[in-house]
């Protein structure tokens, strides 16, 4: 079977980025997994056994002290050298702020075609095709690349399954000493790395099976913790509009929609929310949508399953006790 | 200091957009066509820089059919002073590689300190074309800034990451791209409208920037099919009179969503 080689992203605090195990699993679809990670540090020997689990059969570790001081050019280096290496028939990385630069600098150094935003994947008898979600889930495409080496970037959280484990061959290569230089004026270099708060206890809103979403609606940052209370008695997820998160309730990594994150849980609930269109081409594959908004007219309704005219100051409260009133029956 | 903004027109996403099924392509006629938001606010960040330095000359760069030019026309009556217009029949359904390879030809021949642009359009959004473009010029991308803060030779910035921000910089000339955390862009004044007429936009075509009529040598992207999605059945709504919650949360349990 070909080589597919799957960019595995590794955080300057030293832990695998949680987009592998769906990179590995597509990689799985079309071939043999290569794990390349380019990182500061070597892997530690637990690293190596994770990936394993997730299905890379191979390693390529590149290790470079430019890894936490330099954007995006380690990771492509480990690609590009990799790529002579192992003659991939496709290359797989996730659909990240970096990944896209990696895989676009890729395509145009291999000359290779890219397949961006990739939901779904399927390869055979030398041809790779991926489907891809436009315009919210209003149309599925499928494309391939003629001509060249696929580089494929896919959606974080699209692809759900993972991949049968593997022992993995492990080979390490310095990149230091290399071509390329951290210092030259070619570099974008990083200065500080300002990471979010982490420690919240709710799942990630991605791959969340149910979101609770607040909009502009909720009026202030105080009056959100309502839709974090509501999300907390649902085991959910906390999502918001473009208007919440630029009036500061909430941060921007909550933003679904077009320019946000895409989501497809279970259930949706949008409280609050107008439901413009380009806050549901964020949402709109979702199995279930509940809405709440004073407004009848609201277009979010359009595209409702359950929906309540009334005001979320009442209703919510409400529907937490009604909800913990059902689970003290059940439990 | 010379500013060189890539300029893209779109569908309106306010309205809604579709794909033509038979040629597999966004369907020109479906939306009005606008100047992306994103775009926008790139520009907006050339035209503090301006503000603050009447020195600094921005140029809109853009690459589409005979329509962008309104696109240009917005950036110049927002306050750009002069407009490029790569305008050739052979690049109508261009792949981002062949789009990047022209914008990068396209540049070479403007000239420039720094290149501006969006982090990703708001029909293709592939967010690929800058770093494609920063690539074949063997430049450095400060890619997705929530704000950039650009000095004589130096940008400084913060990029949106995805567990958090980081801080970065680059020696010019660089390529920057921003996101919708950038600074809104501002309205088109009446004199801004007024000198835009005066204003200059030169054409360029493909052959006159050396560019093959197809793209050789490179691999190209093919959709191979396209699916529409059944619309969602019509749902339920009801108007709270004091028990919606509890009407709801045995909707929630009947359908085992809790
Ligand atoms: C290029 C572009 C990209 C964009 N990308 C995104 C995106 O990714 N995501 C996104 O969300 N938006 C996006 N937008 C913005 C989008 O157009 C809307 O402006 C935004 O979604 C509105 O957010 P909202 O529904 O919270 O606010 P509003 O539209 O102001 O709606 C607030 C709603 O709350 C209701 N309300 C008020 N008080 C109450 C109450 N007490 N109880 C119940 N209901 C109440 C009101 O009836 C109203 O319907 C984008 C726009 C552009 C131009």
């Amino acid at each position: 079977m070909s080589n597919i080689l799957a960019l595995v992203e590794i955080s300057h605090r030293g832990e695998i980025a949680a987009s592998a195990r769906g990179l590995l699993a597509a990689a799985a679809r079309l071939g043999t997994p290569v794990a390349v990670v380019a990182s500061a540090r070597p892997l530690t020997d637990d690293d190596v056994a994770r990936l394993g689990q997730l299905g890379a059969v191979r390693i390529h570790s590149a290790v470079t002290a430019a890894a936490d001081t330099v954007l995006v050019t380690p990771a492509l280096e480990a690609l590009s050298g990799a790529v002579e290496l192992f003659q991939p028939a496709a290359v797989v990385v996730p659909n990240s702020v970096d990944g896209r630069e990696v895989a676009a600098r890729l395509a145009v150094r291999t000359g290779g075609g890219l397949l961006l935003d990739a939901v779904e994947l399927r390869g055979g008898q030398g041809t790779v095709a991926v489907q891809h979600s436009v315009f919210g889930g209003a149309y599925r495409v499928e494309s391939m690349v003629e001509g060249g080496l696929p580089i494929i970037t896919v959606r974080q959280g699209a692809i759900e399954d993972q991949a049968p484990p593997a022992v993995p061959e492990l080979t390490v290569i310095s990149l230091d000493g290399t071509a390329w230089d951290a210092s030259s004026a070619k570099a974008a270099v990083i200065d500080a790395f300002n990471d979010d708060a982490t420690g919240s206890a709710r799942p990630e809103l991605r791959s969340a099976a149910t979101v609770v979403s607040g909009g502009r609606g909720l009026g202030s940052a105080e009056n959100f913790v309502l839709v974090e209370q509501l999300a907390d008695a649902l085991g959910a997820a906390v999502g918001a509009s473009r208007a919440a998160v630029d009036a500061g309730y909430v941060g921007h990594a909550a933003q679904v929609g077009q320019t946000g994150v895409s989501v497809s849980p279970q259930l949706y609930i949008a409280l609050g929310i107008s439901g413009a269109i380009q806050h549901r081409a964020g949402m709109q594959t979702a199995k279930t949508i509940v809405a709440i908004n004073k407004d009848g007219d609201a277009p979010i309704f359009d595209v409702a399953d359950f929906g309540i005219v009334g005001d979320v100051f009442t209703v919510v409260p409400e529907l937490i006790e009604a909800l913990n009133a059902n689970r003290n029956v059940h439990v | 200091m010379k500013i060189v903004v890539l300029i893209k027109q779109v569908p309106d996403t306010a309205e809604e957009r579709t794909l033509d099924l038979a040629t597999r392509q966004v369907d020109r006629g479906s939306a009005e066509r606008v100047m992306d938001e994103i775009n926008e606010r790139a520009l907006e960040v050339a035209l503090q820089l301006k503000d603050a330095d009447k020195r600094t000359e921005v140029v809109a760069l853009t690459m589409g059919p005979d329509e962008a030019t309104q696109a240009l026309r917005k950036a110049l009556s927002m306050g750009a002073d002069a407009g490029v217009h790569v305008l050739d029949g052979s690049l109508a359904g261009a792949d981002a590689a062949r789009t990047a390879v022209t914008l990068a030809a396209a540049l070479k021949t403007t000239g420039f300190d720094l290149v501006l642009a969006g982090n990703e359009s708001t029909d293709g959004r592939g967010g690929v074309v800058p770093a494609m473009v920063a690539e074949h010029l063997g430049l450095p991308l400060l890619g997705s800034l929530a704000s950039a803060d650009i000095s004589e030779g130096m940008v400084r910035g913060v990029r949106q990451g995805e567990n958090g921000t980081l801080n970065v910089h680059a020696v010019l000339p660089a390529v920057v791209s921003v996101t919708e955390r950038s600074a809104e862009a501002r309205f088109p004044n009446f004199k801004g409208i007024l000198t835009a007429k005066r204003k200059p936009v030169t054409t360029l075509s493909a052959a006159g920037l050396g560019l093959p009529a197809a793209a050789e040598g490179i691999a190209r992207t093919v959709v191979v099919s396209t699916a529409e999605r059944p619309a969602r059945a019509v749902g339920k709504k009801i108007t709270d009179e004091g028990n919606a919650a509890a009407e709801l949360a045995g909707f929630l349990v009947t359908n085992r969503l809790v």
